[in-house]
């Protein structure tokens, strides 16, 4: 069996400012395993703009990132309002994100379209007013 | 180029120096960071007015190597030290956005 190594962040949904520790975080740790500096760049990117999504608009959640000899796994979990329509939400300049988010340079609708820009494979899994699954992976 | 050319520029103030052996690759000016984030070339010099905990954030993920600060703003301390321990270089000045980029863009010799 291959090795795996296995990391688990919980994202705090009040705190606007702190969006972005853990996908440094697992930036830190890529980089201390050696991993190309593209692979890491697209994993980087791809998991803060699901950290601020999770912020945003879900009141937080939890990101399990999975490191194998072949890919870069990342499963963003929530229990935010769903999306009503994944079609609409993957269009860029859509978005609902609230004022102060947008004064902070922020909620341009270009989140999902970055994520999907960003990774190998993206999926969305979601249910109105239960929450949203997205698994992305960077292939090494 | 390498960061150090643009760290002597005295329209620059320095905030936080970073690497100045870094090979710049392009000079980027853009004021909302979703777009930022994913079209903020690896390696440049981001010229902005966006100046934020979030600014830092979006550039350390991104792997610019300079953030530039243009019509006088500045960051908070806190940010300020995060970005020398991220090895993030921080300049502010008091040009308008295209003004800087412009002077950096020739600075390059490009």
């Amino acid at each position: 069996m291959e090795d795996q190594l296995i990391f688990t962040y919980i994202i705090d949904g009040d705190d606007f400012t702190r969006a972005g520790e853990a996908s440094s975080s697992v930036k830190n740790k890529l980089k201390m395993l050696g991993v190309s500096s593209e692979a890491i760049r697209k994993t980087a990117i791809a998991m803060y703009e699901g950290e601020i999504n999770m912020v945003i608009h879900a009141n937080g959640g939890t990101i399990t990132v999975t490191i194998s000899d072949t890919d870069i796994t990342m499963v963003l979990a929530d229990q935010g309002p769903g999306i009503p329509d994944i079609d609409k939400a993957m269009q860029e300049g859509f978005s609902t994100a609230r004022e102060e988010v947008r004064s902070l340079g922020f909620g341009a609708g270009m989140g999902l379209p970055n994520m999907k820009r960003f990774t190998d494979e993206m999926e969305i899994d979601t249910v109105v007013g239960q929450g949203t699954t997205i698994t992305m992976k960077v292939n090494l | 180029m390498k960061l150090q050319t643009v760290l002597e520029l005295p329209e620059c103030k320095v905030l936080v120096k970073g690497n100045p052996d870094r090979e710049i690759s392009k000079v980027f000016c853009c004021d909302l960071l979703s777009i930022a984030m994913g079209k903020a070339p690896a390696d440049s010099v981001w010229v902005t007015v966006m100046g934020n905990k979030n600014t830092l954030a979006v550039a350390t993920l991104a792997d610019v190597a300079c953030i530039v600060l243009a019509e006088g703003i500045s960051l908070d301390d806190g940010t300020l030290a995060k970005a020398e321990e991220e090895g993030v270089c921080i300049l502010a000045t008091e040009l308008p956005v295209f003004d800087i980029a412009l002077v950096i863009y020739e600075a390059s010799g490009a």
